[in-house]
């Protein structure tokens, strides 16, 4: 189907004998706000590993742009138009902020002489500037020889979401960005991704905080142990009584309750 | 210039080419102790060609071509091993180097092998020079960024399209060549060579240069072998003017009380990322300040 970006179709990855995606399929319609949802253990992030390469699959497709990548090597996938951020901040702590958004325009720059291109020396080059530019367009500002590593954790997430989207993907993988947020960053963050969806780019979102989903996502597939128990619209996944029985709760009000983010107020009931 | 400082000169110029050798697969997240192998085959083999009948000129860069060639073929089975058993299997290749040059009576065996060619510190100075200035753009490339990144997060570097395997193989291949340029020009120095010289000692020495200079920029490796090479001379120096004789006997004590408090206050090394951010924009540098003290290599 050519209006699904991501096609998934009898996903199996077991780590030894414990069977921790078991036939999972679904498909992401193309500009679409999907979101992964279910409880801590279910495998949403052992979905995104699997998509992103870092495990192998034990069976199963996954189709990207049209293209099957589910033997292709982790490193080329982001070619394919498929990029992600992380569940913890995983930005390089020795980069600036700049330089970390760099990293992110790898995928684009693998000729000889893109390698070798001085990118330290030569003030204001053309990747350089890009950089600079999509962190300025998700309202972030940069300092000369600003380290990562000291700025606040909305901070970071948004830069991870830039450094994301500078390989210019397809589809934008999210696990949990809104994990550890106060509800400033929180809405500074929807805004970022609000922006990155109209530009075109198709969202798949694993998150715990409803209150986050029903703002940001139109389409919610459930995990359970392994299992794919519900796929359809926010609006349904509240009535669904497996879904409220394994994850939500059974009075909807609760559900903002049952993230597990660190910092807490990260968001209320809806 | 006095020989006496000539001989300084040449000792801290061969120290920095060493030390860059071994900066390259550091600044990706490599622990190299083989510096010495490296070192040994550039030294025998530039001499031995140069015995042949090339130039000196010739044969540097061959023997440059020779170890380059070497490391990247033990690079695959070595760059499989992390953190202390990349450190023991590197080791163990300088070993097995030491062992083959002892046993082969071509290169002079246990006595030694002399070198025709002499090369004085007008060959040595612009050639560390031009290492140097080499090693600083390199750094300053994608290639760069790339190994930087490695060291920080190889499973993100290569989720972003980074061939770590091409980028570790690289700047382990590229080290080995530095450090082959290095040993080919202390022989054509010296115009003496014995493995004996090239131990072990010599290896960790020029990893502990990279990992107390730093090895988050390439300011790092410059300063470390500086700081090492001219801190226990000038301890020396400053005995025989001062006349306290116990400086110039303890000097090693003092020199390796200066190493632990370097590890204690400087545990990412000399010179870090940050440091040199802030000499570099000395006025409105903005809000840069410390990356955490968590990896040292």
């Amino acid at each position: 189907m050519a209006d699904n970006v991501l096609s998934i179709e009898g996903l199996h990855k077991s780590f030894g004998g414990l069977k921790v995606i078991d036939d999972v399929g679904f498909a992401v319609k193309r500009g679409s706000r999907t979101a992964l949802i279910g409880p801590n253990g279910a495998g949403k992030t052992t979905v995104f590993n699997l998509l992103t390469g870092v495990y192998p699959v034990d069976g199963g497709t996954m189709v990207l742009d049209g293209r099957d990548i589910t033997r292709v090597p982790a490193k080329d996938r982001v070619i394919f138009g498929m990029s992600r951020s992380f569940q913890n901040i995983r930005l390089m702590p020795h980069l600036s902020t700049v330089e970390n958004v760099m990293l992110g325009q790898h995928a684009r720059a693998r000729r000889l002489g893109d390698l070798l291109y001085p990118l330290g020396l030569v003030p204001g080059n053309r990747w350089a500037r890009a950089a600079k530019e999509a962190l300025e367009d998700a309202g972030l500002e940069t300092y000369p020889g600003q380290v990562v590593a000291n700025l606040p954790y909305g901070v970071q997430k948004r830069i991870e979401v830039v450094r994301a989207m500078i390989s210019q993907p397809k589809l934008l993988l999210l696990d949990e960005p809104a994990a550890g947020l106060n509800q400033v960053e929180a809405q500074q963050l929807l805004a970022l991704l609000e922006k990155v969806s109209a530009s075109g780019v198709t969202l798949l979102v694993v998150e715990h905080d409803m209150h986050f989903v029903h703002n940001l996502c139109d389409h919610v597939a459930v995990l359970n142990f392994g299992k794919k128990i519900f796929e359809g619209t926010p609006a349904q996944v509240n009535d669904d009584p497996l879904v409220r029985e394994a994850y939500l709760g059974s009075d909807t009000s609760m559900a903002g309750q049952q993230k597990a983010a660190p910092a807490a107020g990260a968001a209320d009931a809806p | 210039m006095s020989g006496y400082l000539e001989s300084q000169l040449i000792i801290l110029c061969l120290n920095v080419i060493y030390a860059y050798g071994i900066f390259l697969p550091a600044a990706s997240g490599q622990l190299n102790l083989g510096a010495a192998g490296f070192i040994t085959i550039g030294a025998y083999s530039s001499a031995w060609i140069n015995a042949s009948g090339a130039p000196m000129y010739i044969a540097i860069p061959a023997s440059m071509l020779f170890c380059a060639a070497i490391a990247f073929t033990i690079a695959f089975p070595i760059l499989r091993t992390r953190g202390v058993y990349m450190v023991l299997a590197t080791f163990a290749f300088a070993e097995v180097v030491a062992g083959l040059i002892i046993n082969l009576e071509f290169l002079g065996a246990a006595a030694g092998y002399p070198v025709e060619s002499h090369a004085d510190y007008l060959v040595v100075v612009p050639v560390t020079v031009l290492v140097v200035l080499l090693c600083f753009i390199l750094m300053s490339t994608r290639l760069g960024l790339a190994m930087r990144s490695i060291h920080d997060d190889e499973a993100v570097a290569t989720l972003f399209g980074v061939d770590v395997r091409l980028a570790k193989v690289a700047a382990f291949t590229l080290g080995a060549a530095l450090m082959s340029l290095g040993g080919a020009l202390y022989g054509h120095h010296y115009n003496y060579i014995e493995t004996q010289t090239f131990n072990v000692l010599l290896s960790i020495y020029i990893l502990l240069y990279v990992l107390l200079g730093g090895t988050q920029t390439a300011w790092g490796p410059l300063v470390g072998a500086a700081f090492f090479t001219v801190v226990p001379e000038a301890l020396r120096q400053i005995a025989t003017a001062s006349g306290h004789a116990w400086i110039a006997d303890s000097r090693f004590i003092i020199f390796g009380a200066i190493i632990v408090l370097m590890m204690v206050f400087r545990p990412e090394g000399l010179v870090t990322r940050t440091m040199v951010d802030r000499a570099a924009t000395p006025f409105g540098g903005g809000r840069s300040g410390a990356a955490p003290a968590a990896r040292a290599a």
